[in-house]
């Protein structure tokens, strides 16, 4: 009972006194580049209005959300396949670990040359930023596959796309979820970088226009924006990858306790 | 087994190679938007002799180094001091989970205003991506400490410091180099990230101007150096995890974040 009547203590105490400190250290203050959290705070509804919302921040997000689904299906794809095929891994490792290695930011003025700055360019470089980490997880997941169960199956005759359904890709999925979760991070820097270089809406290019027009109170809520943004669609996933791998958390646990 | 796949290995990367070579010449990409792997190699040729190339190469690595340095020592102070003083950890985790996923890149404008082109500016971004990576690995190890271990030590009198000294660090030292390891990759994303946004001297600003110069090939030739750059610390960092870990490795189980 106790511990119950703490929890809700611990989770918002610090975030409390950290606003705080904030809100008083900045509050008389004249410094131009660090503005008055009151200020910040009250210039916030008026900078995202709901139509700034549907202009800016909503493109962003689809494109966003398409990149990684591009991505998602790229690496879940290509990973079974290479994963699958030990002379197939052999082959593609090297250059695999090359391409990875490249910093996916640096692959913008690439992009640019063959698809221009529109909507396909930021969709695309936020899709080939983010398949590495699914492909190489998934590539893990699918080697790991329990020979055990492989042969069970194969001797029940489950072959094909029974045998992936069935037996790979959920064997395969906890590492699978965790290249996405990695690949989610890698996602929203593109999307913001993407859109910081050359676009006319979008989250990253209205920041960095309130950042050259020295509006800078507006410029803070958008960097609050983003972060709000990376809170919660963090918090989504965790959602979906807790209903998605509920079994997998349940045996972990049932394993750890006896 | 192992010289067949090295073979095997070397076989993929030169058919990745020729097909730089081939796409563009057979023209089934514009050549001015994809250049031959023959005529990258030759900018790349090009750029190694420029002096100007290795002064970028330098900046590149001194705030990929400074930044990541500046994280790791943070992340495990901060992470050990966040284990050791008891409740200290459950009061943090809601902010910890809060800050953890605000990209970096939204800290560029910010950036920008306060230092401009400088260095302060890139290790700004560096060690704000790069510093969660190994905090959250330590708190994970932290987590992993056997509490007979724990126990056994106290009972035989351990001070605070003695414990944490020879029985949370060894713990938790497979997690530090795992996030050390995590956090170096990210780090020079970020910093090359932040050169080619901000115009920070180094790589990515080379690369910035290689673009709106027109000059492909250069371009190409410097994303691979990047790349490179990206192997050479991904193999750096696991050897050097080896090393410190060789008395460990085999009974490590790796945590995936």
């Amino acid at each position: 009972m106790r511990r119950l009547l703490l929890r809700p203590v611990y989770v918002l105490a610090l975030p409390a006194v950290l606003v705080l400190v904030w809100w008083l250290a900045s509050d008389g203050s004249t410094d131009i580049y660090w503005p008055p959290l009151r200020t910040i705070l009250r210039t916030f509804p008026d900078v995202w209005t709901g139509e700034r919302l549907r202009a800016d921040a909503l493109p962003s997000v689809l494109r966003l959300g398409a990149g990684y689904a591009l991505a998602a299906v790229t690496g879940v794809a290509l990973g079974t396949v290479i994963g699958s095929y030990r002379r197939v891994r052999a082959v593609c490792e090297p250059v695999l670990e090359f391409l990875r290695a490249v910093p996916p930011p640096v692959l913008i003025p690439v992009i640019m040359l063959f698809a221009g700055i529109g909507d396909t360019m930021k969709i695309v470089v936020i899709a080939s930023g983010c398949v590495w980490p699914v492909l190489l997880n998934t590539v893990e997941g699918v080697r790991a596959v329990d020979s055990v169960m492989t042969e069970t199956a194969r001797s029940y005759g489950i072959t094909g796309a029974a045998r992936l359904r069935h037996v790979v890709l959920p064997s395969a999925s906890p590492q699978i979820f965790a290249g996405l979760r990695q690949a989610l991070s890698i996602g929203i820097i593109l999307m913001v970088i993407s859109e910081m270089f050359a676009a006319s809406n979008g989250l990253g290019f209205t920041i960095v226009q309130f950042q050259r027009g020295f509006a800078i109170p507006d410029m803070w809520t958008g960097i609050l924006l983003l972060g709000l943004l990376g809170f919660l669609l963090s918090v989504v996933f965790q959602l979906v990858e807790r209903r998605v791998l509920g079994w997998y958390h349940g045996l972990r646990a049932s394993t750890r306790r006896s | 087994m192992k010289g067949l796949n090295t073979a095997l290995g070397a076989a993929g990367l030169a058919a990745f190679l020729a097909l730089g070579e081939a796409v563009p010449r057979l023209g089934l990409v514009k050549e001015a938007y994809f250049p031959p792997t023959s005529r990258i190699a030759g900018a790349l040729g090009d750029e190694l002799a420029d002096e100007a190339f290795w002064t970028a190469l330098g900046d590149t690595l001194t705030g990929w180094a400074l930044g990541l340095t500046i994280a790791a020592c943070a992340g495990v102070v901060v992470g050990v001091l966040l284990a050791v003083v008891p409740h200290l950890r459950e009061a943090t985790a809601s902010t910890i989970e809060f800050l953890r996923p605000i990209p970096s890149v939204a800290l560029i404008p910010l950036a920008v205003l306060l230092y401009g082109t400088e260095l302060r500016s890139v290790l700004l971004l560096v060690v704000y991506a790069s510093f969660w990576q190994v905090l959250i690995q330590v708190l994970y190890g932290v987590r992993d400490v056997d509490p007979v271990a724990e126990e056994t030590a106290r009972s035989y009198g351990l001070g605070p410091w003695a414990r944490v000294r020879h029985v949370l660090w060894p713990t938790a030292l497979p997690y530090v180099m795992t996030g050390v390891r995590l956090a170096a990759a990210v780090a020079l994303i970020l910093a090359i990230t932040a050169e080619l946004v901000i115009g920070a001297p180094g790589l990515g600003s080379r690369i910035a101007v290689a673009q709106t110069s027109q000059a492909v090939p250069d371009m190409y030739a410097l994303i691979v150096v990047t790349g490179l750059l990206g192997l050479l610390i991904n193999v750096g960092a696991r050897s050097v995890e080896r090393r410190a870990l060789a008395w460990h490795q085999s009974v490590r189980g790796e945590v995936a974040v």
